[in-house]
């Protein structure tokens, strides 16, 4: 009869419910691989000390890319125009110092956050409308245009030209700017350890679960009652700020800056290393960032034309073999050597 | 209007068109607490359509749309969910690349206004999760808690389907087709799951399985082109010339 299998299966299956309410309950804690790519931040400082300043440069781009990551991989916003907030927050860190004569970085990061928040924040609303290629195109084009504008404000911004021969203040009073930037390397890394842990649990929250609902199905969203545009815009908030900040540290290391910030270049190349190293996952940031900026910087200097080459065949790659990045291949490997040991 | 005279969803004259077609004619439709009320028809009468206007994915022309007697017509769908209207799919709307137990989180965590904590992990909200379970276990879902949506069989995606609407707690239920897709091996299970649900929810169901409207509808509406030809008990629909006229060449049962 109908009614008793109804109270036979009604009764809680004890090992069901309790392997499924560990499933939500530990995913969120730290595992001891993920102390590796800080091990290894620490070792380039000791192992490279003459490159700490490209070092600073792929610290900044990981930040960049992660901040992207939160949009795209999580909440399934596609942007072609996240350079947007790079730049302003890049230009506001550059600007307090040169126009307002504030020359305390960590202050300037602030600045940055702030600024970009509140252009994530007013474009959001407007944008986030739209999805898919409208919204690509839309994003595409506010950007264009915020470089625009830099470049009709020659006399405050320096147009093309850029604004060169920025200083700042010791950091924290203390340590100082340094040729080889070794101070700036472990700046960086200091600001980017922090903003992840913030990406890391905002990802894993409630909040970070409904922006998984958005991306895997909006209509579902609206109808379980979630105000998703609200939800959108506060990501992309929260993603702008956090893309400000690392063009500030961009600014801060390289101590000048040029509307080239805003280039469609920006936008694409780390959209390219969130793809290679997979979106959606946060350490896909870390491992495409790397592995763009080393290839960029040596096949580079090579010949530009390889460069192009091999950006564009570590994308169809990518797209075709690794659809998940590099690290879902990584995955894929090694849950088939596992499985393969089990008898 | 006092809250024991009014029905649970009340819709009074709703009008609805695309540009110069209209989809929706002067509907009226009444459903008491716990009614169990089918809504039939040729296909693009406009069943879905209504279904949209009721939760707020489309705005009618014209028209009242009254939960428990307050006007819900002008507020947005999340507004409308928040008050007790839940709905299904005919096509799957589901969270495919997430857990059985995800897709119902969401639901539930919405439901209970924790869906925007942002500093504390989800795993924490420990009453979210304990109610999602026990929905799923009220379906016979709790083995599939962890399996990722996209590889459930179809039957029992339909199963999740539901179980989401139920976990935002209704006192309205839009059921648009439930069974629809499953074979007919399985369809019981949604079935039985669609009988035993709570008596004081007031359930609207789309369905086009006859056998199906007749043995769980106690009233039925049947709906074409966009206006309601006929109301009434499960005999005088069947009696209907009509119905039978309206779906001569249709399978509809005689007798």
């Amino acid at each position: 009869m109908a009614a008793s299998d109804a109270i036979a299966a009604a009764a809680p299956a004890p090992a069901a419910r309790a392997q499924a309410t560990a499933f939500l309950a530990t995913r969120h804690r730290l595992r001891p691989w993920e102390a590796l790519p800080w091990l290894l931040a620490i070792a380039a400082f000791f192992i490279f000390p003459d490159r700490m300043l490209f070092g600073s440069q792929v610290l900044v781009m990981v930040l960049f890319a992660l901040s992207l990551d939160l949009i795209l991989g999580f909440a399934g916003i596609v942007s072609l125009g996240h350079a947007a907030f790079f730049g302003l927050g890049a230009y506001t860190a550059a600007l307090i110092t040169l126009r307002l004569n504030w020359q305390e970085p960590i202050s300037g990061l602030f600045a940055a956050a702030a600024v970009a928040a509140v252009a994530g924040a007013a474009s959001g609303w407007l944008l986030l409308r739209y999805r898919g290629l409208t919204l690509l195109v839309l994003t595409l084009a506010t950007t264009i245009m915020l470089q625009e504008v830099g470049n009709l404000m020659r006399d405050f911004t320096g147009g093309y030209d850029g604004l060169p021969g920025l200083t700042y203040t010791p950091l924290l009073g203390l340590f100082d700017y340094d040729l080889f930037g070794h101070t700036y390397y472990l700046y960086a890394l200091a600001v980017l350890f922090v903003l992840f842990l913030v990406v890391r649990t905002i990802v894993h929250s409630p909040f970070g679960q409904t922006l998984a609902g958005i991306r895997e199905n909006v209509a579902r969203m609206h109808a379980v009652g979630s105000p998703v545009h609200l939800r959108l815009v506060t990501v992309y908030t929260i993603s702008a700020a956090i893309a400000g900040v690392a063009g500030a540290l961009f600014t801060q290391t390289n101590t000048y800056v040029t509307l080239g910030v805003f280039d469609f270049d920006n936008s694409a190349g780390v959209m390219v290393m969130l793809i290679l190293g997979g979106a959606g996952r946060l350490y896909g940031a870390f491992v495409g960032a790397v592995i763009y900026m080393v290839l960029q910087d040596n096949l580079s200097k090579a010949s530009p034309q390889y460069w192009q080459f091999a950006v564009g065949l570590m994308l169809v790659l990518t797209v075709l073999f690794a659809r998940r990045g590099l690290l879902g291949l990584l995955q894929d490997a090694g849950r088939l050597l596992t499985s393969g040991r089990k008898p | 209007m006092t809250e024991a005279t009014s029905a649970a969803l009340e819709i009074k004259n709703l009008n609805k068109s695309f540009g110069a077609i209209p989809v929706a004619r002067d509907i009226a439709l009444a459903l008491p607490r716990g009614a169990r009320h089918a809504l039939i028809g040729p296909n693009g009468a406009g069943k879905t359509t209504l279904v949209n206007l009721i939760t707020g994915v489309l705005q009618p022309s014209a028209g009242q749309i009254l939960l428990d007697g307050d006007d819900i017509t002008s507020l947005p769908q999340a507004a409308r969910t928040r008050r007790g209207i839940a709905r299904t799919f005919q096509i799957n709307q589901l969270f495919r690349g997430l857990t059985v137990l995800e897709n119902v989180y969401l639901a539930v965590a919405e439901r209970m206004r924790v869906a925007h904590r942002v500093w504390r992990p989800a795993g924490a909200e420990r009453d979210v999760i304990d109610q999602a379970l026990a929905q799923l276990e009220a379906l016979r879902l709790a083995d599939d808690a962890l399996k990722i949506v996209r590889e459930l069989p179809y039957g029992r995606q339909r199963l999740v389907e539901i179980a989401i609407a139920l976990a935002q707690n209704p006192r309205v239920l839009l059921l648009d087709e439930p069974a629809a897709g499953v074979p007919s091996s399985e369809s019981h299970l949604i079935l039985d799951v669609i009988g035993a649900l709570d008596p004081s929810i007031a359930i609207l169901i789309i369905e086009h399985d006859m056998d199906v409207v007749f043995r769980f509808a106690s009233r039925i509406t049947v709906l074409v082109a966009g206006a309601v030809l006929t109301e009434g008990s499960p005999q005088q629909i069947r009696a209907d010339a009509r119905v039978r006229a309206v779906y001569l060449g249709e399978e509809f049962p005689h007798g």
